[in-house]
């Protein structure tokens, strides 16, 4: 929870990882993959405030200590949501995988929410594979990496038809929440890797599912915009959003945070820190203080409510999974006005 | 010229010739984000030999960074420098990139990109190209529309005015410039607000949603212009770092 003039705010963090890149979890002959990602990770961290940054040998791997120190007694963070990416292909025990988070969400109870994966290319063993995944872990929610790679394979798409299966035992499993990462290489490489048609296309067929897609669909902001607003379970995850730009482009962080809530509105976005990329207090308390800068560029835009940052700080995010919210953090609920002259049912 | 001043002569034909590749990658952009490579800082060498053997190195903001662009920019500068008259060997390669070799070696020996990416891709990149430049016409008409209406002109009347009606400027050229690639209307008496897609002129009815998103697309272009120029310090933090807010 984190308190500022006399408001409370109930803080969902919903994408963190906990990551092992440290060398002796290279794949031999895939080291320069897997030091290439984690390297492009750590430059990302680069685009929050100096005094956040680490040295890359604490980023490649750090402490069960130091994160929940990070993100619970320090990041005002009251649930984490665990949104794996697995890429064995590179790191020998996964990179962030949904076994490593259980495990540490074991131990401290009450804190995370466990997502887990699928990929489609993994057929009938990995929906078995799944099944369990979600069962023992009580998973609601996924998190899919349509680029990873497997084999010689770049990537896949939600409009597989191999994909379709799954999400259809996501419905059966009560799995609703679907978390959606765009990377940058999928076959073909001709096509746009971070086209998301396919998102469209699934939100449409399932619409007992809720997409979220992860740093709002970034670079497609605009292609993401446009399917967010004929597709009402589209969500967008503010990850990358509010870490990579609120401190180092504050005048682009202050027009995408306008155009999201002008075409997809406060009940849409919901907070992540991405850590280990960012820290999650800097954040939370730099997203309080912010408003819309006054500049005639911005003045399409209305300035964010207490209200609306409340919602998008945790409340949003614990309607979808759930999460019980103490009643002093809730909103209040709005005055239910009689009709007149109207007579009951 | 005596044999004397040849030697100085040289090294400032020479300096000329470094020059005019600079200027020549100046005119090559990132196709995603519709900005020129020197301008973004993704050039971090380039060198013409006394015998015009020019040596270019490119940097990219990730290693990750899409495979695709990535061709287009080391292909697209590869000819724009093999172009400058004096150079008569181009040696250009992009750096510290996870597909860098297939991409080197596609553009030195001018295959193409499925040759390059050989059972990766289907097709060529010209329809991934097109697609950007209509993101780019739209972003550029936002960046115009704001100077009309800053100069007065009532929302409602920009359907009815022609390109030339708006104020001459770089962004309006460079709309121009953007329309005419795609074979979009494009003279003076051409409308100011077209289709992307089809060249027809927008309809009044159509105004909000065509300036919202023309407005959404400059942002998104800009945002990611912002990232990408950020991840670039961050990975090589002698390049430049500002918030550029065109």
């Amino acid at each position: 929870m984190y308190t500022k003039d006399g408001e409370k705010y109930f803080v969902v963090d919903a994408h963190t990882h906990f990551w092992d890149a440290s060398p002796d979890n290279w794949v031999p002959g895939q080291e320069e993959y897997a030091k290439g990602w984690i390297e492009c990770f750590h430059a990302y961290q680069g685009l929050g405030p100096a005094e956040t940054h680490w040295p890359l040998d604490r980023f490649q791997k750090y402490s069960e200590e130091l994160m929940m120190h990070d993100l619970f007694d320090e990041g005002h963070v009251d649930i984490a949501i665990f949104q794996p990416t697995n890429l064995r292909q590179w790191y020998t025990n996964g990179f962030n995988t949904t076994e490593a988070n259980a495990e540490l969400s074991e131990r401290h109870p009450g804190k995370f929410v466990v997502n887990t994966y699928f990929d489609p290319r993994e057929g009938d063993a990995g929906m078995r594979a799944f099944e369990e995944r979600v069962k023992r872990y009580g998973c609601k929610g996924v998190k899919l990496y349509t680029a990873e790679w497997m084999g010689d394979s770049r990537g896949w798409s939600l409009k597989d038809p191999e994909a379709a299966r799954y999400l259809e035992k996501c419905q059966e499993l009560g799995v609703r929440n679907i978390h959606v990462h765009k990377g940058p290489t999928i076959w073909p490489l001709d096509k746009d890797a971070f086209d998301v048609s396919d998102i469209d296309h699934v939100a449409t067929n399932f619409q007992e599912l809720n997409f979220i897609v992860e740093h709002v669909g970034l670079p497609r902001i605009e292609d993401f915009c446009f399917m967010a607003t004929q597709e009402r379970n589209v969500y967008a995850g503010l990850a990358v959003v509010v870490g990579g730009l609120m401190h180092a482009r504050p005048k682009f962080f202050a027009k995408v945070m306008g155009e999201l809530m002008f075409w997809l509105g406060e009940d849409k976005l919901i907070f992540g820190a991405d850590y280990a990329i960012w820290e999650p207090k800097w954040q939370v308390e730099g997203f309080v203080d912010w408003n819309m800068p006054k500049d005639e560029e911005l003045s399409d835009f209305a300035p964010l409510t207490t209200a609306q940052k409340k919602k998008i700080l945790g409340l949003n995010a614990a309607r979808l999974y759930d999460i019980d919210v103490p009643a002093d953090l809730r909103l209040a609920e709005p005055p239910v006005v009689e009709p007149v002259g109207v007579p009951g049912p | 010229m005596t044999a004397v001043d040849l030697p100085g002569a040289r090294a400032g034909r020479t300096a000329a010739v470094t020059s005019a590749v600079w200027s020549a990658l100046g005119t090559v952009r990132d196709p995603e984000l519709d900005e020129p490579l020197t301008d973004l800082g993704f050039v971090s060498r380039a060198e013409v030999s006394r015998a015009g053997r020019a040596v270019v190195r490119l940097r990219l903001p990730t290693y990750f960074c899409a495979p695709n662009f990535a061709f287009l920019m080391v292909a697209d500068a590869y000819d724009a420098v093999s172009a400058v008259p004096g150079v008569r060997e181009a040696d250009v390669a992009l750096d510290d990139h996870f597909a860098a070799d297939a991409i080197n070696r596609g553009v030195a020996a001018r295959a193409g990109f499925v040759a390059s990416f050989e059972g990766e891709a289907v097709d060529e990149l010209d329809s991934l190209r097109a697609d950007f430049v209509r993101k780019a016409v739209l972003a550029g008409t936002d960046r115009v529309c704001r100077a009309v209406l800053a100069a007065g002109t009532d929302r409602e009347r920009l359907t009815e005015l022609t390109l030339g009606d708006a104020p001459e400027s770089p962004d309006r050229e460079r709309l121009r410039d953007r329309r005419r690639e795609l074979g979009l209307p494009c003279a003076d008496d051409d409308p100011l607000l077209v289709d992307p897609v089809s060249g027809s002129a927008v309809e009044p009815a159509n105004l909000t949603r065509h300036l919202g998103f023309a407005r959404l697309t400059r942002t998104s272009q800009e945002a990611n212009s912002g990232v990408c120029r950020g991840m670039l310090h961050a990975r090589y933090p002698h390049s430049e770092d500002r918030e550029d807010t065109r």
